[in-house]
């Protein structure tokens, strides 16, 4: 498969490097070339060494998401640190390349929930806390 | 008509000014609080404090029950955002978005939101109309309704110079609604005849243009 992720932050480089791993095609955009970091020593080879591929450009432009390889994504993966970015660049890629497996994170677990039941697949890591919040106050019960 | 307004910026601001005194219900959203404290001294508990990407801080300006909701913040993707769940959540029926970067233009309508004001284009109408370089400007355009408004420059060459305006062949769709000439415009009768050098102001269904364009500017 090849995935793009867009956002190289802890969780977007983590997912990443995990993906190349497992031997799929990984593409990474992220606004800061810094980010780069993140993506290196796997196994001691650079990021390109393992094959896989970097991009500097904002999400919103649609020469960035292309050059990063937009169009055969067969997954697409919102993971920058704005709600806002994730979700109006998930739809934009939704509709416009059609990509069928487009996850995005959402802080906000109301939009995440909203957005969810308009078909858009949201991956919130504040509801996802409360959760396991609400799970470890439980057992101590 | 109740309205929220959201970004308390120099647009948000004026235009908000502006309702009020027009008698309009406003809510202005600011989710800068320094910026909030500052409007708040003019606009008292006409203003609130929040992001209105968040769907409370919506729903405590009343969105429910808002009949119109104007995005003006600096930033395409929470006007985008604001305008998509005004209308697609709380079924706000008329929303109105800015947009800051032009090049953002084609994801707004992606995304269904219209209409869009955008500082860019309206300054590149003016320009146009200022310095007319095909003969052909667009006034405006009413993408829902597809209707679009243009002014041509009447050629002496074109086909419709010094005819009747009754007489000027155009395609079914278009009208004739007005003529500027000699610095001042009036509505044209059947019997008006068209002059090279005029300025014509036509009504016309989208799409059309191509094919008018000819009629009063050939080259």
């Amino acid at each position: 498969m090849f995935v793009l992720i867009v956002g190289a932050g802890r969780v977007g480089s983590a997912v990443a490097k995990r993906a190349l791993a497992q031997g799929h095609e990984v593409s990474v955009l992220d606004e800061d070339p810094l980010s780069h970091e993140r993506l290196v020593e796997i196994e001691g080879q650079t990021w390109e060494d393992a094959g896989g591929i970097f991009t500097v450009g904002t999400a919103l432009e649609v020469d960035a998401l292309i050059e990063a390889g937009v169009q055969k994504a067969d997954v697409f993966i919102a993971s920058t640190d704005g709600d806002n970015t994730n979700l109006t660049v998930a739809q934009i890629v939704k509709r416009r390349f059609g990509i069928e497996k487009v996850l995005c994170r959402v802080m906000d677990p109301a939009r995440a929930a909203w957005y969810a039941e308009q078909g858009l697949h949201t991956i919130s890591p504040t509801q996802h806390a409360i959760e396991m919040f609400e799970q470890a106050l439980g057992a101590e019960q | 008509m109740y309205v929220i307004v959201v970004g308390s910026g120099k647009v948000g601001l004026n235009l908000t000014r502006e309702l009020i005194a027009k008698g309009h219900e406003v809510t202005l959203l600011e989710a800068d609080r320094r910026r909030y404290l500052v409007v708040e001294e003019e606009l008292e508990h006409a203003v609130q404090y929040g992001d209105a990407t968040e769907l409370w801080i919506l729903e405590r300006a009343g969105v429910q029950r808002a009949d119109l909701v104007v995005a003006v913040t600096g930033d395409d993707e929470d006007n985008m955002l604001v305008c998509q769940v005004a209308k697609e959540k709380y079924l706000c029926e008329r929303v109105i978005a800015r947009v800051n970067n032009p090049r953002n233009l084609q994801h707004f309508k992606l995304l269904g939101i219209q209409p869009v004001v955008s500082a860019t284009d309206l300054i590149l109408r003016l320009i146009e109309h200022e310095v007319p370089r095909y003969g052909l400007v667009h006034l405006l355009a009413l993408e829902e309704e597809r209707l679009e408004i243009i002014e041509l420059e009447v050629q002496e060459s074109a086909p419709a110079a010094a005819k009747r305006v009754a007489d000027v062949a155009l395609p079914q769709g278009s009208l004739i609604i007005s003529v500027l000439r000699d610095g001042r415009g009036f509505v044209p009768t059947a019997d008006t005849v068209v002059e090279a050098g005029d300025q014509v102001l036509l009504v016309l269904d989208s799409g059309l243009e191509d094919q008018i364009t000819p009629v009063f500017a050939p080259d």
